[in-house]
């Protein structure tokens, strides 16, 4: 409680500046990603556009694994829906379906963070914080190979 | 809060409370027992993501009075008791995770009170993590996902139990690395009326804990918010209000990645993902209200009894006993 601040640049209570403006971008995104959420959900209750799967039906793949082979045959969620899995949501044809059209909000959510970290990676660079622009650097590659679909997810 | 708007509660979630009951009894007893919530439900479509609406509301609710995050309820909870896959659930979990963390986030951040120098070498090493335990629990069956997150969910429970927490914790010396990153602050702290100079110590060993929280956040959909607390405050030093700040800003970016990854392997049903995330943030919202009435410890007891018996869910549906 005693200690002191080490060559910090928040020396006195508050945010620094790069907290501050992580804090700004973050919080006109999130609010407009959820709105945005809301929104297209509602759409996709009231089936308009048109979704991939009706509203009443999804009731009969939600109970079932996402990959599922019974007897050498393929019985889960993805083959069942004929979703694929991936970026095929974000396709032009798919977009006009208002069960797809919903992921593009949890997508945008899901990139918010990335947004941020490069908002603020400037800051570390004028500053020479070196260190904490290559540990923004390496964190937005991180969520870029993660978002890219490039690895390996399921199989069982 | 006056008698009649704690009235009003009580009788709101004695309402809510039995809708769920009522709607579990229904499905268990429809024309398919063995698929409660599928196409032969007597439930209809909008039943589940309605009930569902309301057991995140209360949720929401607990997880702000009990001092957890959503998730760490939410999975376990969601995945015993509701008709939903666990991949569905664990990416609903991640979604919802990450939706408070994201709407708490500028807030904890303009004041200061979530360091984003702490965070940001915390967060890289949970995030890397939790992409690789999201792969493991994407290519694991559901049986061996609810064995091994019961067990998960009562080891949490045992560390919620004995973990003490420490208001202040006595850093006598900031150690090489957090000096080298520069990982310091200070905050106000209005109760006292006194500026709070913090530093940390035994970095290396928290930052390597890390690697497990992100794992089993990625794995299991949980969250990681029950372990962040325990190590920033109790092994790295910072003080409890930077450490519950600094792990419920963090946890948006531990669970971004694990997120993208269930995103992508397609186990994302906006019907379950949607209510939940609406559910939960409403339920936090009324959460905080109600927070300066309420009894921290007695709220604790519930949740600690609902994680038990949740993780003993996951257990014995993993196992078969109680499918």
């Amino acid at each position: 409680m005693e200690g002191k601040a080490i060559k910090n640049p928040v020396a006195t209570p508050g945010a620094s500046v790069e907290q501050k403006r992580y804090g700004a971008i973050l919080d006109v995104a999130m609010k407009v990603g959820l709105l945005v959420l809301v929104v297209s959900f509602i759409l996709y209750l009231v089936g308009f556009p048109k979704p991939f799967i009706p509203v009443e039906d999804v009731s009969s793949y939600w109970t079932l694994k996402l990959h599922s082979v019974v007897n050498g045959e393929e019985t889960g969620y993805l083959h069942k829906t004929g979703i694929e899995p991936g970026w095929a949501w974000a396709s032009s044809d798919n977009l006009k379906k208002s069960d797809f059209l919903t992921f593009a909000p949890i997508a945008f959510l899901a990139s918010v963070t990335v947004i941020c970290y490069l908002s603020i990676l400037p800051i570390f660079l004028k500053r020479k914080d070196y260190i904490y622009a290559a540990l923004a650097v390496t964190e937005v590659l991180v969520l870029v190979l993660a978002a890219s679909g490039i690895l390996p997810s399921g199989g069982h | 809060m006056s008698k009649k708007r704690t009235l009003f509660f009580t009788v709101a979630l004695m309402i809510l409370m039995a809708i769920f009951v009522v709607g579990m009894v229904q499905a268990a007893t429809g024309p398919d027992p063995a698929n409660p919530g599928g196409a032969e439900s007597s439930i209809p479509w909008w039943g589940w993501p309605l009930i569902l609406l309301v057991v995140t509301f209360l949720m929401g609710i607990l997880a702000v009075l009990g001092g957890v995050g959503g998730a760490v309820l939410y999975t376990p909870i969601i995945g015993g008791f509701f008709p939903f896959g666990m991949d569905f659930v664990r990416g609903a979990g991640l979604l919802v995770a990450l939706a408070g963390s994201l709407a708490a986030g500028p807030g904890l951040l303009k004041k200061g009170l979530a360091d984003l120098r702490l965070a940001i070498p915390v967060a890289l090493i949970a995030s890397t993590t939790a992409v690789m335990g999201a792969m493991v629990g994407l290519a694991l069956s559901d049986a061996i996902i609810q064995t091994t997150m019961g067990l998960a969910i009562l080891a949490i429970v045992v560390i919620m139990f004995l973990a003490k927490k420490s208001e202040y914790p006595d850093v006598q010396q900031a150690d090489k690395l957090s000096s080298i990153l520069r990982i310091s602050g200070v905050y106000h702290e209005p109760s006292s009326d006194k500026d709070i100079n913090w530093k940390i110590h035994r970095t290396i060993p928290g930052l390597i804990m890390f690697i497990g929280i992100g794992f089993m956040a990625g794995m299991f959909g949980l969250g990681a918010g029950w372990a962040n607390v325990p190590v920033l405050n109790l092994v790295m030093g910072a003080p409890l209000k930077v450490s519950v700040a600094t792990s419920k800003f963090l946890l948006a970016t531990t669970d971004t990645s694990a997120a993208w990854m269930y995103l992508n392997a397609g186990a994302v049903i906006p019907m379950i993902v949607v209510p939940s995330i609406i559910g939960i943030m409403l339920g936090s919202l009324v959460g905080v209200k109600i927070l300066a009435k309420t009894k921290p410890s007695a709220v604790r007891v519930i949740v600690l009894v609902m994680l038990i018996f949740a993780g003993l869910r996951a257990l014995l549906k993993g196992t078969g006993v109680w499918a």
